[in-house]
Protein backbone atom coordinates (compact mmCIF):
# COMPACT_ATOMS: atom_id res chain seq x y z
CA UNK A 1 0.00 0.00 0.00
CA UNK A 2 2.54 2.29 0.88
CA UNK A 3 6.07 2.23 1.30
CA UNK A 4 9.02 4.39 1.62
CA UNK A 5 12.70 3.74 0.72
CA UNK A 6 15.49 5.61 1.93
CA UNK A 7 13.51 8.60 1.48
CA UNK A 8 14.77 12.53 2.01
CA UNK A 9 13.35 16.15 1.60
CA UNK A 10 14.85 19.48 2.05
CA UNK A 11 13.05 22.19 1.04
CA UNK A 12 14.87 24.14 -1.53
CA UNK A 13 18.77 24.59 -0.30
CA UNK A 14 17.94 24.37 3.40
CA UNK A 15 18.37 20.92 5.61
CA UNK A 16 17.47 17.90 5.12
CA UNK A 17 13.91 17.83 7.13
CA UNK A 18 13.08 13.97 6.41
CA UNK A 19 16.11 11.61 5.96
CA UNK A 20 16.55 7.94 5.02
CA UNK A 21 13.09 7.09 5.99
CA UNK A 22 11.87 3.32 5.54
CA UNK A 23 8.93 1.62 6.22
CA UNK A 24 6.27 -0.46 4.65
CA UNK A 25 2.19 -0.13 5.42
CA UNK A 26 0.21 -2.70 4.65
CA UNK A 27 -3.47 -1.93 3.34
CA UNK A 28 -6.42 -1.87 5.84
CA UNK A 29 -4.06 -0.97 8.47
CA UNK A 30 -4.01 1.88 11.09
CA UNK A 31 -1.24 3.93 11.94
CA UNK A 32 -0.26 7.05 14.10
CA UNK A 33 2.29 9.14 12.65
CA UNK A 34 3.80 10.96 15.90
CA UNK A 35 7.31 13.28 16.89
CA UNK A 36 7.31 16.78 18.44
CA UNK A 37 6.51 19.65 16.85
CA UNK A 38 8.95 20.22 14.53
CA UNK A 39 9.93 16.88 13.28
CA UNK A 40 8.61 16.47 9.86
CA UNK A 41 5.08 14.90 10.34
CA UNK A 42 3.72 17.53 8.11
CA UNK A 43 6.03 17.19 5.38
CA UNK A 44 6.28 13.43 5.53
CA UNK A 45 2.40 13.12 4.70
CA UNK A 46 3.26 15.48 2.13
CA UNK A 47 5.25 13.54 0.29
CA UNK A 48 2.50 10.64 1.01
CA UNK A 49 -0.10 12.65 -0.82
CA UNK A 50 1.77 13.32 -3.46
CA UNK A 51 1.93 17.47 -2.94
CA UNK A 52 5.49 17.36 -3.10
CA UNK A 53 8.36 14.99 -4.45
CA UNK A 54 11.54 13.10 -2.29
CA UNK A 55 14.62 15.38 -2.94
CA UNK A 56 16.13 11.25 -2.92
CA UNK A 57 14.52 7.56 -2.31
CA UNK A 58 11.17 5.99 -3.45
CA UNK A 59 8.01 6.24 -2.95
CA UNK A 60 5.60 3.83 -3.73
CA UNK A 61 2.36 4.24 -3.18
CA UNK A 62 -0.83 1.85 -4.00
CA UNK A 63 1.35 -0.05 -6.26
CA UNK A 64 2.93 2.92 -8.01
CA UNK A 65 6.54 4.07 -7.92
CA UNK A 66 6.02 7.78 -7.74
CA UNK A 67 9.19 8.78 -9.18
CA UNK A 68 8.60 6.64 -12.58
CA UNK A 69 4.98 7.55 -12.98
CA UNK A 70 4.51 10.35 -15.57
CA UNK A 71 3.06 13.37 -14.16
CA UNK A 72 -0.22 12.91 -16.06
CA UNK A 73 -1.14 9.76 -14.22
CA UNK A 74 -0.74 11.51 -10.73
CA UNK A 75 -4.47 13.00 -10.81
CA UNK A 76 -5.64 9.67 -10.60
CA UNK A 77 -3.52 8.31 -7.84
CA UNK A 78 -4.49 11.84 -5.36
CA UNK A 79 -8.29 10.73 -6.37
CA UNK A 80 -7.94 7.83 -4.56
CA UNK A 81 -6.14 9.12 -1.70
CA UNK A 82 -8.23 11.47 1.37
CA UNK A 83 -7.18 14.30 3.35
CA UNK A 84 -7.35 15.83 6.47
CA UNK A 85 -5.96 19.57 6.74
CA UNK A 86 -4.88 20.70 9.63
CA UNK A 87 -6.18 24.02 9.28
CA UNK A 88 -9.41 22.25 7.48
CA UNK A 89 -8.28 23.89 4.04
CA UNK A 90 -12.44 24.97 3.33
CA UNK A 91 -13.62 27.00 0.39
CA UNK A 92 -15.01 29.96 2.27
CA UNK A 93 -17.28 31.07 -0.59
CA UNK A 94 -18.41 27.64 -1.24
CA UNK A 95 -21.14 26.19 1.02
CA UNK A 96 -20.61 22.75 2.53
CA UNK A 97 -22.51 20.98 0.12
CA UNK A 98 -20.02 22.54 -2.55
CA UNK A 99 -17.16 22.25 -0.48
CA UNK A 100 -17.50 18.04 0.00
CA UNK A 101 -18.92 17.64 -3.56
CA UNK A 102 -15.11 19.11 -5.06
CA UNK A 103 -13.01 16.30 -4.88
CA UNK A 104 -15.97 14.78 -7.19
CA UNK A 105 -16.22 17.53 -9.37
CA UNK A 106 -12.63 17.43 -9.74
CA UNK A 107 -12.91 13.87 -10.99
CA UNK A 108 -15.66 14.97 -13.34
CA UNK A 109 -18.20 13.03 -11.82
CA UNK A 110 -22.01 13.76 -12.92
CA UNK A 111 -23.44 16.52 -10.99
CA UNK A 112 -26.29 14.58 -10.09
CA UNK A 113 -24.73 11.79 -8.83
CA UNK A 114 -23.08 14.38 -6.67
CA UNK A 115 -25.88 16.03 -4.99
CA UNK A 116 -27.32 13.19 -3.20
CA UNK A 117 -24.31 11.39 -2.44
CA UNK A 118 -22.66 14.46 -0.89
CA UNK A 119 -26.34 15.47 0.94
CA UNK A 120 -26.00 11.70 2.65
CA UNK A 121 -22.35 12.06 3.73
CA UNK A 122 -23.15 15.29 5.39
CA UNK A 123 -26.00 14.09 7.01
CA UNK A 124 -24.52 10.57 7.86
CA UNK A 125 -21.48 13.49 10.10
CA UNK A 126 -24.16 15.15 11.35
CA UNK A 127 -24.33 18.12 9.41
CA UNK A 128 -28.01 17.51 7.39
CA UNK A 129 -29.17 20.86 8.77
CA UNK A 130 -26.51 22.53 7.55
CA UNK A 131 -25.98 21.75 3.97
CA UNK A 132 -25.89 25.48 2.29
CA UNK A 133 -23.77 26.91 5.35
CA UNK A 134 -20.37 28.65 4.05
CA UNK A 135 -17.68 27.62 6.51
CA UNK A 136 -17.28 30.66 8.15
CA UNK A 137 -20.63 30.14 9.69
CA UNK A 138 -19.29 26.71 11.06
CA UNK A 139 -18.35 26.40 14.21
CA UNK A 140 -14.39 24.29 14.95
CA UNK A 141 -16.14 21.02 14.92
CA UNK A 142 -18.50 21.52 11.83
CA UNK A 143 -15.93 22.53 9.74
CA UNK A 144 -13.83 19.80 10.57
CA UNK A 145 -16.41 17.19 9.91
CA UNK A 146 -16.80 18.82 6.29
CA UNK A 147 -13.47 18.78 5.69
CA UNK A 148 -13.58 14.80 7.24
CA UNK A 149 -16.50 14.33 4.55
CA UNK A 150 -15.18 15.99 1.72
CA UNK A 151 -11.67 13.66 2.44
CA UNK A 152 -13.89 10.62 2.66
CA UNK A 153 -16.39 11.40 -0.38
CA UNK A 154 -14.87 9.32 -2.91
CA UNK A 155 -14.00 6.60 -0.83
CA UNK A 156 -10.09 6.87 -0.75
CA UNK A 157 -7.87 4.27 0.02
CA UNK A 158 -5.35 5.73 2.18
CA UNK A 159 -6.67 8.44 4.54
CA UNK A 160 -4.82 11.12 5.93
CA UNK A 161 -5.13 13.24 8.87
CA UNK A 162 -2.96 15.88 9.90
CA UNK A 163 -3.35 16.88 13.46
CA UNK A 164 -6.95 16.20 13.21
CA UNK A 165 -7.88 16.59 17.53
CA UNK A 166 -5.58 20.14 17.90
CA UNK A 167 -8.23 22.34 16.62
CA UNK A 168 -11.39 20.72 18.69
CA UNK A 169 -12.58 19.80 22.20
CA UNK A 170 -11.63 16.64 23.76
CA UNK A 171 -14.78 14.77 23.22
CA UNK A 172 -14.72 15.71 19.39
CA UNK A 173 -11.88 14.34 19.17
CA UNK A 174 -12.56 11.06 20.75
CA UNK A 175 -15.96 11.02 18.23
CA UNK A 176 -13.68 11.47 15.20
CA UNK A 177 -11.40 8.57 16.22
CA UNK A 178 -14.65 6.64 16.26
CA UNK A 179 -15.26 8.22 12.97
CA UNK A 180 -11.53 6.93 12.00
CA UNK A 181 -12.05 3.57 13.18
CA UNK A 182 -15.28 2.88 11.35
CA UNK A 183 -13.91 4.26 8.25
CA UNK A 184 -10.78 1.78 8.40
CA UNK A 185 -13.21 -1.22 9.60
CA UNK A 186 -14.12 -0.85 5.91
CA UNK A 187 -10.72 -1.19 4.39
CA UNK A 188 -9.28 2.02 4.55
CA UNK A 189 -5.75 2.78 5.49
CA UNK A 190 -5.28 5.34 7.95
CA UNK A 191 -2.21 7.36 8.72
CA UNK A 192 -2.88 10.33 11.60
CA UNK A 193 -0.73 12.67 12.58
CA UNK A 194 -1.35 13.57 16.18
CA UNK A 195 1.50 14.81 18.79
CA UNK A 196 -1.62 14.30 21.36
CA UNK A 197 -0.35 12.20 24.30
CA UNK A 198 -3.62 11.58 25.53
CA UNK A 199 -4.97 10.45 22.25
CA UNK A 200 -1.74 8.30 21.90
CA UNK A 201 -2.45 7.01 25.17
CA UNK A 202 -6.16 6.23 24.73
CA UNK A 203 -6.11 4.35 21.08
CA UNK A 204 -3.07 1.50 20.36
CA UNK A 205 -2.78 1.84 16.96
CA UNK A 206 1.00 1.48 15.73
CA UNK A 207 3.24 3.91 15.65
CA UNK A 208 5.07 5.50 13.08
CA UNK A 209 7.37 7.68 15.37
CA UNK A 210 9.38 10.77 13.90
CA UNK A 211 12.59 11.98 15.55
CA UNK A 212 15.57 14.38 14.40
CA UNK A 213 14.33 13.40 11.02
CA UNK A 214 14.15 9.75 11.00
CA UNK A 215 11.81 6.97 11.94
CA UNK A 216 13.08 5.91 15.13
CA UNK A 217 10.02 3.21 15.45
CA UNK A 218 7.38 1.65 14.02
CA UNK A 219 5.94 0.40 17.16
CA UNK A 220 3.69 -2.17 17.03
CA UNK A 221 2.34 -1.19 20.71
CA UNK A 222 0.95 -4.68 21.37
CA UNK A 223 1.64 -4.18 25.20
CA UNK A 224 -1.07 -1.22 24.63
CA UNK A 225 -3.70 -3.50 22.66
CA UNK A 226 -5.35 -4.34 26.22
CA UNK A 227 -5.39 -1.77 27.80
CA UNK A 228 -6.74 0.55 25.36
CA UNK A 229 -10.20 -1.49 24.71
CA UNK B 1 -23.59 39.95 -16.63
CA UNK B 2 -23.57 36.36 -17.26
CA UNK B 3 -22.17 34.15 -14.03
CA UNK B 4 -20.61 30.41 -14.14
CA UNK B 5 -19.40 28.81 -11.40
CA UNK B 6 -16.10 28.52 -10.25
CA UNK B 7 -14.22 26.87 -7.23
CA UNK B 8 -12.06 30.21 -7.01
CA UNK B 9 -13.64 33.64 -6.04
CA UNK B 10 -12.41 35.43 -9.01
CA UNK B 11 -14.65 38.39 -8.37
CA UNK B 12 -12.47 39.30 -5.28
CA UNK B 13 -9.51 39.95 -7.89
CA UNK B 14 -8.07 43.54 -8.27
CA UNK B 15 -5.52 42.59 -11.18
CA UNK B 16 -8.23 41.74 -13.60
CA UNK B 17 -10.56 44.90 -13.16
CA UNK B 18 -8.45 46.88 -16.21
CA UNK B 19 -8.37 43.57 -18.70
CA UNK B 20 -11.73 44.40 -19.86
CA UNK B 21 -10.74 47.81 -20.65
CA UNK B 22 -7.63 46.93 -22.84
CA UNK B 23 -9.79 44.47 -24.47
CA UNK B 24 -12.47 47.07 -25.31
CA UNK B 25 -9.67 49.32 -26.62
CA UNK B 26 -7.99 46.55 -28.54
CA UNK B 27 -11.27 45.93 -30.35
CA UNK B 28 -12.88 49.52 -30.32
CA UNK B 29 -9.13 50.02 -32.37
CA UNK B 30 -9.58 46.72 -34.41
CA UNK B 31 -12.85 47.53 -35.46
CA UNK B 32 -11.76 50.47 -36.94
CA UNK B 33 -8.76 49.64 -38.27
CA UNK B 34 -11.05 46.18 -40.01
CA UNK B 35 -13.59 49.25 -41.02
CA UNK B 36 -10.58 51.83 -42.37
CA UNK B 37 -9.05 48.90 -44.12
CA UNK B 38 -12.28 47.41 -46.30
CA UNK B 39 -13.19 50.94 -46.99
CA UNK B 40 -9.25 51.84 -48.43
CA UNK B 41 -9.24 48.35 -50.27
CA UNK B 42 -12.87 49.04 -51.69
CA UNK B 43 -11.38 52.49 -52.40
CA UNK B 44 -8.43 50.43 -54.23
CA UNK B 45 -10.62 48.27 -56.42
CA UNK B 46 -12.94 51.35 -57.10
CA UNK B 47 -9.53 53.20 -58.58
CA UNK B 48 -8.31 50.85 -60.14
CA UNK B 49 -11.66 49.80 -62.56
CA UNK B 50 -11.82 53.52 -63.22
CA UNK B 51 -8.79 54.85 -63.94
CA UNK B 52 -6.20 52.84 -65.06
CA UNK B 53 -7.22 52.00 -68.25
CA UNK B 54 -7.06 56.17 -68.89
CA UNK B 55 -5.14 59.18 -70.10
CA UNK B 56 -5.94 62.23 -70.29
CA UNK B 57 -4.00 65.38 -72.63
CA UNK B 58 -4.97 68.80 -71.67
CA UNK B 59 -4.91 71.40 -74.26
CA UNK B 60 -4.04 75.43 -73.12
CA UNK B 61 -7.08 76.83 -74.02
CA UNK B 62 -5.51 79.18 -76.38
CA UNK B 63 -4.09 76.43 -78.55
CA UNK B 64 -7.19 74.33 -78.49
CA UNK B 65 -8.30 75.44 -81.89
CA UNK B 66 -11.02 72.71 -83.29
CA UNK B 67 -7.84 72.04 -85.92
CA UNK B 68 -5.36 71.53 -83.56
CA UNK B 69 -7.83 69.02 -81.53
CA UNK B 70 -8.26 66.94 -83.91
CA UNK B 71 -4.80 66.25 -85.59
CA UNK B 72 -3.66 65.80 -81.86
CA UNK B 73 -6.73 62.90 -81.96
CA UNK B 74 -5.10 61.54 -85.24
CA UNK B 75 -2.40 61.43 -83.58
CA UNK B 76 -3.55 59.97 -80.67
CA UNK B 77 -5.29 57.02 -82.38
CA UNK B 78 -2.23 56.08 -84.22
CA UNK B 79 -0.18 55.13 -81.68
CA UNK B 80 -0.17 52.04 -81.05
CA UNK B 81 -1.23 50.92 -77.50
CA UNK B 82 -4.08 53.51 -77.76
CA UNK B 83 -7.55 52.42 -77.91
CA UNK B 84 -9.97 55.35 -78.32
CA UNK B 85 -9.18 59.09 -78.23
CA UNK B 86 -11.68 61.85 -78.02
CA UNK B 87 -12.36 65.21 -77.24
CA UNK B 88 -14.52 65.71 -74.37
CA UNK B 89 -17.39 68.37 -74.75
CA UNK B 90 -17.12 71.57 -73.05
CA UNK B 91 -19.82 70.65 -70.86
CA UNK B 92 -18.05 67.80 -69.97
CA UNK B 93 -14.89 69.37 -69.19
CA UNK B 94 -17.11 71.65 -66.73
CA UNK B 95 -18.48 68.58 -65.09
CA UNK B 96 -14.69 67.30 -64.60
CA UNK B 97 -13.63 70.16 -62.62
CA UNK B 98 -17.47 70.84 -60.47
CA UNK B 99 -16.65 68.26 -57.70
CA UNK B 100 -12.96 70.88 -57.05
CA UNK B 101 -14.45 74.37 -58.07
CA UNK B 102 -18.32 74.54 -57.67
CA UNK B 103 -20.73 75.01 -60.60
CA UNK B 104 -19.63 77.08 -63.18
CA UNK B 105 -21.64 79.67 -65.15
CA UNK B 106 -22.24 78.44 -68.56
CA UNK B 107 -21.57 82.59 -69.64
CA UNK B 108 -18.48 82.50 -66.61
CA UNK B 109 -15.93 82.98 -69.58
CA UNK B 110 -13.21 81.30 -67.27
CA UNK B 111 -10.32 79.59 -69.86
CA UNK B 112 -10.88 75.89 -69.43
CA UNK B 113 -8.42 73.58 -71.14
CA UNK B 114 -9.98 71.26 -73.89
CA UNK B 115 -9.66 67.62 -72.38
CA UNK B 116 -8.63 64.76 -74.68
CA UNK B 117 -9.99 61.35 -73.26
CA UNK B 118 -7.83 58.69 -73.93
CA UNK B 119 -8.32 54.93 -73.65
CA UNK B 120 -5.20 52.43 -73.79
CA UNK B 121 -5.65 49.18 -74.63
CA UNK B 122 -5.38 46.28 -72.01
CA UNK B 123 -1.86 46.14 -70.71
CA UNK B 124 -0.50 48.26 -72.83
CA UNK B 125 2.89 50.04 -71.90
CA UNK B 126 4.49 53.29 -73.66
CA UNK B 127 6.34 56.10 -73.19
CA UNK B 128 4.61 58.55 -72.19
CA UNK B 129 7.19 61.59 -71.87
CA UNK B 130 8.00 60.81 -75.59
CA UNK B 131 4.31 60.49 -76.90
CA UNK B 132 4.25 64.37 -74.90
CA UNK B 133 7.07 65.40 -77.05
CA UNK B 134 5.06 64.42 -80.04
CA UNK B 135 2.13 66.21 -78.91
CA UNK B 136 3.73 69.00 -78.11
CA UNK B 137 4.92 69.65 -81.66
CA UNK B 138 1.52 69.91 -82.77
CA UNK B 139 -0.03 71.47 -79.59
CA UNK B 140 2.30 73.47 -77.51
CA UNK B 141 2.12 73.07 -73.65
CA UNK B 142 -0.02 70.13 -74.21
CA UNK B 143 0.05 68.49 -70.75
CA UNK B 144 -0.29 64.40 -70.61
CA UNK B 145 -1.98 63.38 -67.66
CA UNK B 146 -0.96 59.42 -67.18
CA UNK B 147 -3.57 58.50 -64.12
CA UNK B 148 -1.50 55.65 -64.03
CA UNK B 149 1.57 56.99 -62.14
CA UNK B 150 0.00 58.81 -59.61
CA UNK B 151 -2.64 56.44 -58.94
CA UNK B 152 0.21 53.84 -58.27
CA UNK B 153 1.30 56.11 -55.93
CA UNK B 154 -2.09 57.37 -53.93
CA UNK B 155 -2.42 53.01 -53.83
CA UNK B 156 1.00 53.00 -52.47
CA UNK B 157 -0.28 55.79 -49.92
CA UNK B 158 -3.40 54.10 -49.00
CA UNK B 159 -1.74 50.68 -48.27
CA UNK B 160 0.91 52.22 -46.07
CA UNK B 161 -1.96 53.71 -43.72
CA UNK B 162 -3.51 49.80 -43.97
CA UNK B 163 -0.19 48.45 -42.52
CA UNK B 164 0.51 51.27 -40.19
CA UNK B 165 -3.49 50.69 -38.62
CA UNK B 166 -2.49 47.37 -38.67
CA UNK B 167 0.97 47.24 -36.66
CA UNK B 168 -0.82 50.00 -34.37
CA UNK B 169 -3.76 46.91 -33.83
CA UNK B 170 -1.19 44.35 -33.03
CA UNK B 171 0.72 46.06 -30.83
CA UNK B 172 -2.52 46.62 -28.72
CA UNK B 173 -3.07 43.22 -29.00
CA UNK B 174 -0.07 42.31 -27.57
CA UNK B 175 -0.42 44.81 -24.49
CA UNK B 176 -3.48 43.07 -24.05
CA UNK B 177 -1.98 39.69 -24.12
CA UNK B 178 0.74 41.29 -21.32
CA UNK B 179 -2.35 42.10 -19.53
CA UNK B 180 -4.03 39.06 -19.42
CA UNK B 181 -0.99 37.51 -18.55
CA UNK B 182 -0.19 39.84 -15.73
CA UNK B 183 -3.70 39.27 -14.45
CA UNK B 184 -3.48 35.49 -14.77
CA UNK B 185 -0.26 35.29 -13.00
CA UNK B 186 -1.60 37.62 -10.30
CA UNK B 187 -4.69 35.49 -10.29
CA UNK B 188 -2.43 32.16 -9.48
CA UNK B 189 -1.00 34.19 -6.86
CA UNK B 190 -3.92 35.34 -4.88
CA UNK B 191 -5.74 31.59 -5.17
CA UNK B 192 -2.89 29.72 -4.90
CA UNK B 193 -3.93 27.88 -1.39
CA UNK B 194 -7.06 26.92 -3.29
CA UNK B 195 -5.26 25.94 -6.50
CA UNK B 196 -3.07 23.82 -4.25
CA UNK B 197 -6.04 21.87 -2.77
CA UNK B 198 -7.49 21.41 -6.18
CA UNK B 199 -4.28 19.73 -7.10
CA UNK B 200 -3.67 17.30 -4.16
CA UNK B 201 -7.78 16.34 -4.36
CA UNK B 202 -6.47 15.19 -7.95
CA UNK B 203 -7.46 17.99 -10.14
CA UNK B 204 -5.79 17.84 -13.79
CA UNK B 205 -4.09 21.08 -15.03
CA UNK B 206 -6.66 21.40 -17.89
CA UNK B 207 -9.49 21.38 -14.95
CA UNK B 208 -7.83 24.40 -13.14
CA UNK B 209 -6.86 26.24 -16.17
CA UNK B 210 -10.74 25.91 -17.47
CA UNK B 211 -11.73 28.10 -14.70
CA UNK B 212 -9.26 30.80 -15.42
CA UNK B 213 -10.10 30.28 -18.90
CA UNK B 214 -13.95 31.08 -18.26
CA UNK B 215 -13.24 33.95 -16.28
CA UNK B 216 -10.79 34.97 -18.78
CA UNK B 217 -13.66 34.44 -21.22
CA UNK B 218 -16.40 36.44 -19.13
CA UNK B 219 -13.61 39.53 -19.01
CA UNK B 220 -12.91 39.49 -22.95
CA UNK B 221 -16.98 39.59 -23.00
CA UNK B 222 -17.71 42.52 -21.59
CA UNK B 223 -14.46 44.31 -22.92
CA UNK B 224 -15.37 42.93 -26.66
CA UNK B 225 -19.14 44.20 -25.85
CA UNK B 226 -17.71 47.94 -24.58
CA UNK B 227 -15.36 48.25 -27.71
CA UNK B 228 -18.08 46.69 -30.10
CA UNK B 229 -20.48 49.47 -29.44
CA UNK B 230 -17.93 52.13 -29.20
CA UNK B 231 -16.81 50.88 -32.48
CA UNK B 232 -20.23 51.03 -33.40
CA UNK B 233 -21.20 54.47 -32.40
CA UNK B 234 -17.99 56.45 -34.08
CA UNK B 235 -18.56 54.22 -37.34
CA UNK B 236 -22.08 55.11 -37.63
CA UNK B 237 -21.47 58.55 -36.94
CA UNK B 238 -18.76 58.52 -40.12
CA UNK B 239 -21.27 56.80 -42.46
CA UNK B 240 -23.27 59.52 -41.60
CA UNK B 241 -21.22 62.17 -42.38
CA UNK B 242 -19.79 60.76 -45.69
CA UNK B 243 -23.49 60.34 -46.88
CA UNK B 244 -22.78 64.16 -47.29
CA UNK B 245 -20.19 64.18 -49.15
CA UNK B 246 -19.49 63.02 -52.77
CA UNK B 247 -16.25 62.78 -53.83
CA UNK B 248 -15.38 60.86 -56.23
CA UNK B 249 -12.19 59.00 -55.24
CA UNK B 250 -13.34 58.60 -51.55
CA UNK B 251 -15.74 55.27 -50.64
CA UNK B 252 -19.29 57.05 -49.84
CA UNK B 253 -19.23 54.63 -46.21
CA UNK B 254 -16.59 53.48 -43.92
CA UNK B 255 -18.53 49.91 -44.76
CA UNK B 256 -21.43 48.87 -47.07
CA UNK B 257 -24.11 47.52 -44.98
CA UNK B 258 -23.26 43.97 -46.00
CA UNK B 259 -19.61 44.90 -44.19
CA UNK B 260 -20.87 45.15 -41.15
CA UNK B 261 -21.42 41.98 -39.81
CA UNK B 262 -17.93 41.38 -41.25
CA UNK B 263 -16.65 43.58 -37.86
CA UNK B 264 -17.94 40.75 -35.45
CA UNK B 265 -14.44 38.99 -36.24
CA UNK B 266 -13.11 41.57 -33.94
CA UNK B 267 -14.44 40.97 -30.71
CA UNK B 268 -14.84 36.92 -31.45
CA UNK B 269 -11.03 36.95 -32.03
CA UNK B 270 -9.98 39.30 -28.63
CA UNK B 271 -11.88 36.95 -26.60
CA UNK B 272 -10.46 33.94 -28.41
CA UNK B 273 -7.05 35.33 -27.90
CA UNK B 274 -7.80 36.27 -24.22
CA UNK B 275 -8.75 32.98 -23.03
CA UNK B 276 -5.73 31.57 -24.95
CA UNK B 277 -3.29 33.86 -22.94
CA UNK B 278 -5.03 32.88 -19.81
CA UNK B 279 -4.87 29.21 -20.70
CA UNK B 280 -1.28 28.98 -22.03
CA UNK B 281 -0.25 30.99 -18.69
CA UNK B 282 -1.94 28.64 -16.06
CA UNK B 283 -0.79 25.33 -18.04
CA UNK B 284 2.76 26.79 -17.76
CA UNK B 285 2.40 27.54 -13.78
CA UNK B 286 0.94 24.43 -13.35
CA UNK B 287 3.54 21.98 -15.15
CA UNK B 288 5.99 23.28 -12.13
CA UNK B 289 3.92 21.48 -9.89
CA UNK B 290 4.93 17.99 -8.44
N1 LIG C 1 7.39 25.00 2.92
C1 LIG C 1 8.46 24.92 3.75
N2 LIG C 1 9.60 25.54 3.41
C2 LIG C 1 10.69 25.47 4.20
N3 LIG C 1 10.72 24.81 5.36
C3 LIG C 1 9.62 24.18 5.78
C4 LIG C 1 8.43 24.20 4.97
N4 LIG C 1 7.48 23.49 5.62
C5 LIG C 1 8.06 23.03 6.75
N5 LIG C 1 9.33 23.43 6.87
C6 LIG C 1 10.26 23.11 7.94
O1 LIG C 1 10.35 21.72 7.99
C7 LIG C 1 10.41 21.28 9.33
C8 LIG C 1 9.33 20.26 9.58
O2 LIG C 1 8.10 20.89 9.45
P1 LIG C 1 6.74 20.07 9.51
O3 LIG C 1 6.80 19.01 8.48
O4 LIG C 1 5.63 21.05 9.40
O5 LIG C 1 6.79 19.43 10.94
P2 LIG C 1 5.61 18.99 11.92
O6 LIG C 1 4.39 18.82 11.09
O7 LIG C 1 6.08 17.73 12.48
O8 LIG C 1 5.45 20.06 12.93
C9 LIG C 1 10.27 22.51 10.22
O9 LIG C 1 11.57 22.90 10.64
C10 LIG C 1 9.72 23.54 9.28
O10 LIG C 1 10.20 24.81 9.62
MG1 LIG D 1 2.56 19.72 11.18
Amino acid sequence: MLRFENVGMRYGIGPEILRDINFALEPGSFHFLTGPSGAGKTTLLKLMYLALRPTRGLVHLLGRDISLTPRSELPELRRQIGVVFQEFRLIDHLSAVENVALPLRVANIKQSTIDDHVRELLSWVGLGDHLDAKPPTLSGGQQQRVAIARAIINRPRLLLADEPTGNVDDHIALRLMYLFEELNKTGTTIIIATHNEALLQKFSHPLLRLNDGQIDAVAARSDRLVAAS
Amino acid sequence: MIRFRADLPFEQDQATRFVPWIVALMVFLGALALAAATAVGGAIDGWDNNLTGRITVQVPADEASPKALSRLVDALTATPGIAQAETLSAEATRALVEPWLGTLDADLELPLPAVIDVETAVGAVFDVNLLAGRLANIAPGVIVDDHRVWLAQLIRAARTVELVAFAILALIGLTAIAAVIFATRSGLAVHAAIINLLHVMGARDAYIARQFQMQAMMLGIRGGIIGSLAAIVVLAVLTTMSAGIDVALLPSAPLSPAQWPLLIIVPVTAVIITMATARVTVLRALAEMP
